[in-house]
This record gives structure tokens, C-alpha cells and sequence, in this order.
């Protein structure tokens, strides 16, 4: 017995893969069904739909890209801490001191890279026409994923507390003062009030709420950095969860009737 | 300075290795591959001079001629030229698209590409801007969205053609059923190996931005929001904020995910086509391309200090002035129709008066957008749209009417704006609600 039959055969490694190894097509199809990874897929599929110049693979490169992210993320979290004193200052030593600082590279050129590869995705999804029935609600979930992957590099822009990030994030944010009537200077805010008395203020609207301040400030980066952090990586997972589940009981990637 | 040199060779060295690739390609079609030899000869000649002098790139042997610089120059810098430019390019692309989508011409395109790239490079003022690196994914964006463009009318002309002889969809010639392990497993594996690999090259190579700490005083100028946003940005020169920031993204959104909804077409599920639906297509695809990306490209590259417009060759100077003397639909029909002062609404008087006051003068404007959104539906339902109408029933054709009518918005604003210096049309700064 050769030493790859003997870590083979033992009792640990079969513990872990409950099936031969997938050399034969019965094995093949076992290996999809019982492991964790793998039963994302379905046992067989068209030629057609998994060709690679029919998906772009953007869907599974973008899914890719959002769990490169959150390893890098994590790894950044030791590093990174979201207050005023700290926050410029971790990532230029992330960048001059500390050993795994690409780190921070990988996770801003990943980001950047998502935001394009889920563009290409939507793209490919709509000249494919597979959004048409039975795809429409995936096709929605789609367009909520969409914007949170918006929202997430958003957020984390502003992170590393520099000019680039808080200007950006100022212009940006600058908009939700004018929404209509709970910006302050919306259009029709002046409805909300009670005998005369304003609700909306600049330290009441819309704008407010994104940045907990009245400008972009310390408040500001603590809660853009547990939107960037937790609560949008949540739901965006699960959102894909669904959304990879709803590919699967859609009928898998469209083929033409 | 040294990383900048560094870049510029291998951009340059980049797309000499492709010139070398092509007369190995141009063989297919052997008069031609002479041509491609005497190209790719001269490229290489090149990249070996360029490789062995480190020169700086101001002394490239090959640099773009100043009467070329000049008018890409023009072209980019006015608005009116660049977004007319676009559109007749989109044009162009659908109407030509048989022609396009043949391999040597798809060659030819990616290498004009490449050469204005890396030609540009050599501008002290374009690396300024494109070498910037959080602008560098927007470069790789517009080739990669490019190929992918180009892939989908080869495809979508190529099963057109196909429904037109009555042969199967070449989507259906792939009907067999493979298992996944391994003919997905694999290909899954590889675009991740790979991915990871440029990820590292990339971080690698080519260091995240830091600035200066961030100081709440100090306002860089231009001051310009996330790229992914900047089409936004962009709508601001036409919009006020609770339009360009609220309103009209909150549209594309839901226009977004209406699309399922309001596609009645059954054809063309499931493959690539363009004959089978026409009107879908050429509809996202205009807002995709010069409407989305158009107007990143727009705000990353030409929009500098206090916003004006500059050529992609031009010095970014902030003190560039240019004269902006834009009027309101109101003050055109009052003062300069009518020649009369604008009605003021007397802030004493009460709710009414003063509502009434606004109204005659914001009149037109208002009346205009009313119709636009509420009898042009109706219009477009009773002549040219009928058979949308008749096949959609009331809602959905009211909803496709005016998610179309909310997208032509920025393009018609933009004519107005260029044809008569109209700022908005209806102006009610009393109550933030301009148009
Ligand atoms: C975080 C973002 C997203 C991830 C990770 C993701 C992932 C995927 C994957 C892996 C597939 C399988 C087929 C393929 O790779 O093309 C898929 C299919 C699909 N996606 Fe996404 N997607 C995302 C965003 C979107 C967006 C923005 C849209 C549209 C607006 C969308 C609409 C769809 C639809 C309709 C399908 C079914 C397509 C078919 O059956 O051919 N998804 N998605």
C-alpha cells in the first residue's frame, strides 16, 4: 500500500470524506452531494450553462471576491481601531510596520474588483435574459445584493480616516440632506413640524441618522465601521445564501427552452 | 517616481508582447500577416529601445502628436462633444455590430486600446489622473466591460444568425448533461487560483492610497465621492441634491428591479440574442454604457478642480474659470420674454398668496413637468408605444412609461442645459424644490 492509500484508508481521513475518492461517476456524483462545499451545486448540469463563455463565471468570481474580503477583513479588524486617534494611524502602520500589510492592498483591490465583477454579473444575467420568469425574484435579490455591495465599499472608504476618505464620504453623504422632506434641506421638510417647531433640523435628518453627527466625525466612522464591519456582511450573506438557493430551485443557470 | 517608470514600461512592454502574439494570429489569413509582422516588428523594436534606455517617459521614442493631444483635448473637455460623442459611438456599436464582432476587427479595436493607453501614458498630465491607483480598476473596467460587450454581440450575432437560417441556438448544441464534478468543480477552482494569484500581483505591485490625515478644514478640491458613485456626482451638474442623490438612484433601483416585471417578451431567455429583443436591450444598454459608465469615466478622468471639465492631456489648473450664467425657465419667460420683474411671493402674506405668487411665475415649468410625467404616458400609449400598451395592461405599461421618461431626464436636461443655459425648470429655492 502505497502511503496516499494508507492516509487514505485510515480512520480520520475517512471520517472527513465519507466517499472514495471521485475517480468513477458514481463517486463523482457522491462527492457533490455529501460535502458542505460542493452541495451548493447541482450533481449534473448542461454543458451549455456551465460554459464559461456562457456565465462570464461573474456570479461565483463575485462570491469569490466577497469571501477574500471577508478573510482580509477580519485579518484587518486585529489591526484597525475606529476611533479618531487610532484609525490613520493603523493603516499607515499597516503599510510600513506590519508583516501581512497587503493585506490591506488585497482587501481594497478585492473590493474594487467586486464592485465591477458584480456589474459584469448583472450585465451578463440581463443579455442572457435569464432574469424572465422563472428567474424575477432572483433577479431582485440580485439588484438588493447589488446596492449592499455598494454600501459596503461605501462604508469602507471612509475607514482609513484620511483626506480621500472623509471627503469622499462628505460628498457623498451630503446628499441625504436633501431628501425630500427628512433632509433638512429637502424639499417639503418644513411639513414635519409641530406648531411651528421644525423636526427636521441638521441634527435631526436624514443625514443625521447616516452619520450621527452633524459632519462627518467620530460618530460617523464607529458607525460606519460596524455597518461595514457586521451589519451589512450579515445581510449580504444572507442574501446570497438565498440567492444561491433560489439558482438552484429556479432550475439552475437558464438554457434556452 | 521610479514606480511610475516601472509602470509605464510594463504597460509599454505589455502591449508589445501582444503585437507579437498577433502576427502568430495574423497567419490565419496569410496577405495580411505580413502587415501584422510589420507591426508587431515595430513594436518590439521599440519596446527593446525603451527597455534598454530607462529613459523618463517624457523621451519615449513614440509619443502622441501634440495635434492629437489637442483634440482629444477638445473633445473631452466640452460636454456637449463627449456625451454626443458616446451616444453616436453606441449608435455606432449596434448598428455596426456585424462588422465589429469579427475576430480581427475585435483585435484590431483592443489594440488601438492599448495604444492610446499606453501612448497616453507618456503625457505627464494623463498619468497624473489615470495612474492614480484607485483609478486604475476603472481602466481595467472599460477593458474588461469592452470585452465582455464585445463577446455578447458576438454571440447574440452569431444565434441571430443562426434563428434566421432556422438552425439550433448554439446554446442548445450544449444540451448534454455533464456532471459537475469535475467539468464545473475545475473551471471554479482555476478562476480562483487565478484570482488569487492577481489579487497578490496586484496588491504587490501597485500600493493602496493613504492620503493625508483627514482634517475636516481642509477641502480638497475637486472633493469627489467613491468612483462607483461618481455617475451620481455627475447628475448633480444637472439636478439639485434631492434629485441626483435621492430620487433619481432611488429610480434606477427600483427600475432595476422592476425590469422582470415589465419584460413581457418570452424570447430570448436563457441565450444570447439581440434580434429576439431589440427594444430590452438597446434600452439597458444605453444606460449602461454612455449613460452609467460614460459618466464614471466622465467624473474619474475629466471632472477637476471646482468640477469644471479638463482634456485628458490638459493640466488640471484651479484657477480655470469658466463663465456659467445659467437662468431659470422663469426668469426666461419674465424677464426676457415678457420684460417684466419675476413675482415675488411676499413672505408676509399668507400661505395661499404665496403659493399663488410662485405659481405664476414657476407656471410653465410646472405645467411642463406635469405633462411630461402625466399626459406624455398617454401620448406615447396612443401612438407609438400602442402595442406595448395593448400587451402590458395599465399598470405595467404606466410603470415602463415612466421609468423611461425618469431616464431620458438627464439626457434632456443636459440638451437644455447646453441649447439655452436653462438652469432648472421650475425653480422654487423657498421651499428647496427645483427641477
Ligand atoms: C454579491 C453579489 C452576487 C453574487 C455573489 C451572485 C452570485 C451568483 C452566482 C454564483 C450565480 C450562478 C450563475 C453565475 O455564476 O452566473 C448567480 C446567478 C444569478 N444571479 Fe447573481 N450574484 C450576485 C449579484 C447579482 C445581481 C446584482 C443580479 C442582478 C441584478 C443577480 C442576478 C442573478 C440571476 C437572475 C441569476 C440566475 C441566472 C441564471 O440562472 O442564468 N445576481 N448569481
Amino acid at each position: 500500500m502505497s502511503i496516499g492509500e494508507t492516509i487514505r484508508n485510515s480512520q480520520i481521513w475517512r471520517s472527513i470524506f465519507r466517499h472514495p475518492a471521485p475517480t468513477d461517476r458514481r463517486n463523482r456524483a457522491v462527492v457533490v452531494l455529501t460535502n458542505f462545499f460542493l452541495h451548493l451545486h447541482p450533481v449534473s448540469a448542461q454543458k451549455g450553462g456551465i460554459a464559461l463563455s456562457y456565465t462570464w463565471c461573474m456570479g461565483g468570481v463575485t462570491f469569490f471576491l466577497f469571501l477574500v474580503e471577508a478573510l482580509t477583513g477580519v485579518l484587518l479588524m486585529f489591526y484597525y481601531r475606529p476611533t479618531l486617534e487610532w484609525a490613520f494611524t493603523d493603516i499607515r502602520a499597516l503599510r510600513d510596520v506590519t508583516t501581512l500589510g497587503i493585506m490591506r492592498e488585497i482587501h481594497r483591490w478585492g473590493a474594487h474588483a467586486m464592485v465591477i465583477t458584480v456589474w459584469l454579473h448583472m450585465y451578463r444575467v440581463f443579455l442572457t435574459g435569464s432574469y424572465k420568469p422563472p428567474r424575477e425574484f432572483n433577479w431582485v435579490i440580485g439588484v438588493l445584493l447589488l446596492v449592499l455591495t455598494l454600501l459596503l465599499s461605501f462604508t469602507g472608504y471612509l475607514l482609513p480616516w484620511d483626506q480621500l476618505a472623509i471627503w469622499a464620504i462628505t460628498v457623498g453623504s451630503n446628499m441625504a440632506r436633501a431628501h425630500p422632506v427628512l433632509g433638512h434641506e429637502g424639499p417639503g421638510f418644513q411639513l414635519l413640524n409641530i406648531g411651528g417647531y421644525d423636526l427636521i433640523t441638521n441634527a435631526s435628518d436624514a443625514r443625521f441618522l447616516l452619520l450621527g453627527a452633524r459632519n462627518v466625525g467620530e460618530e460617523t466612522l464607529n458607525r460606519f465601521y460596524i455597518l461595514h464591519c457586521v451589519a451589512i456582511p450579515v445581510v449580504v450573506s444572507l442574501l446570497i445564501a438565498i440567492h444561491f438557493w433560489r439558482v438552484r430551485k429556479d432550475g439552475g443557470i437558464s438554457q434556452p427552452l | 517616481m521610479l514606480l511610475f517608470l516601472a509602470n509605464i514600461g510594463w504597460t509599454m512592454r505589455s502591449y508589445k508582447r501582444d503585437g507579437y502574439y498577433e502576427s502568430v494570429l495574423g497567419f490565419q489569413h496569410i496577405p495580411k500577416a505580413t502587415v501584422w509582422a510589420f507591426y508587431a516588428a515595430f513594436l518590439m523594436l521599440l519596446a527593446v529601445t525603451h527597455l534598454t534606455s530607462r529613459s523618463a517617459p517624457e523621451e519615449f521614442l513614440l509619443r502622441l502628436p501634440e495635434w492629437f493631444k489637442l483634440s482629444v483635448d477638445v473633445i473631452f473637455r466640452d460636454a456637449r462633444i463627449y456625451f454626443g460623442l458616446s451616444v453616436a459611438a453606441f449608435v455606432g456599436m449596434i448598428v455596426w455590430r456585424e462588422f465589429l464582432t469579427r475576430d480581427t476587427v475585435g483585435w484590431i479595436l483592443f489594440n488601438v486600446g492599448c495604444l492610446f493607453l499606453g501612448l497616453s501614458m507618456t503625457d505627464y498630465d494623463f498619468r497624473q489622473i489615470v495612474g492614480k491607483p484607485d483609478n486604475v480598476p476603472i481602466v481595467g473596467m472599460l477593458f474588461i466591460g469592452g470585452y465582455f460587450t464585445w463577446l455578447y454581440f458576438k454571440k447574440a450575432v452569431d444565434n441571430d444568425r443562426r434563428v434566421a437560417e432556422g438552425r439550433p441556438l448554439a446554446e442548445q448544441e450544449l444540451k448534454e448533461q455533464v456532471l459537475v464534478w469535475p467539468d464545473l468543480v475545475y473551471t471554479e477552482m482555476l478562476c480562483m487560483i487565478l484570482l488569487t494569484a492577481l489579487l497578490i500581483v496586484w496588491g504587490v505591485f501597485l500600493q493602496a492610497p493613504l492620503e493625508e490625515p483627514g482634517q475636516a478644514v481642509k477641502t480638497p478640491n475637486p472633493s469627489k465621492a467613491p468612483w462607483y458613485f461618481l455617475g451620481l456626482q455627475e447628475m448633480l451638474v444637472y439636478f439639485d441634491p434631492w434629485l441626483a442623490g435621492v430620487v433619481l438612484p432611488l429610480v434606477i433601483v427600483q427600475g432595476l428591479m422592476a425590469i422582470p416585471y415589465i419584460d413581457f417578451n418570452k424570447k430570448g431567455n436563457g441565450y444570447y440574442s439581440f434580434a429576439d429583443r431589440k427594444f430590452s436591450v438597446i434600452i439597458f444598454l444605453f444606460g449602461f454604457i454612455p449613460l452609467w459608465v460614460g459618466m464614471i469615466v466622465l467624473g474619474t478622468f475629466i471632472r477637476g478642480p471646482n468640477w469644471n471639465m479638463f482634456g485628458l492631456y490638459e493640466f488640471w489648473d484651479v484657477h480655470k474659470l469658466e463663465v456659467l450664467n445659467n437662468r431659470n425657465l422663469s426668469e426666461i419667460i419674465w424677464v426676457v420674454n415678457l420684460e417684466q420683474p419675476l413675482p415675488k411671493p411676499d413672505p408676509a402674506s399668507g400661505l395661499i398668496s404665496q403659493c399663488l405668487a410662485i405659481f405664476m411665475r414657476e407656471g410653465v415649468g410646472i405645467l411642463m413637468v406635469i405633462g411630461y410625467f402625466m399626459a406624455l404616458p398617454n401620448l406615447m400609449a396612443l401612438t407609438f408605444l400602442r402595442k406595448f400598451y395593448v400587451r402590458m395592461g395599465v399598470i405595467r405599461y404606466m410603470v415602463l412609461a415612466n421609468l423611461l421618461l425618469f431616464m431620458a431626464l438627464l439626457p434632456i436636461k443636459m440638451v437644455l442645459r447646453w441649447a439655452f443655459n436653462l438652469k432648472y425648470i421650475v425653480a422654487i429655492p423657498e421651499w428647496f424644490f427645483n427641477i
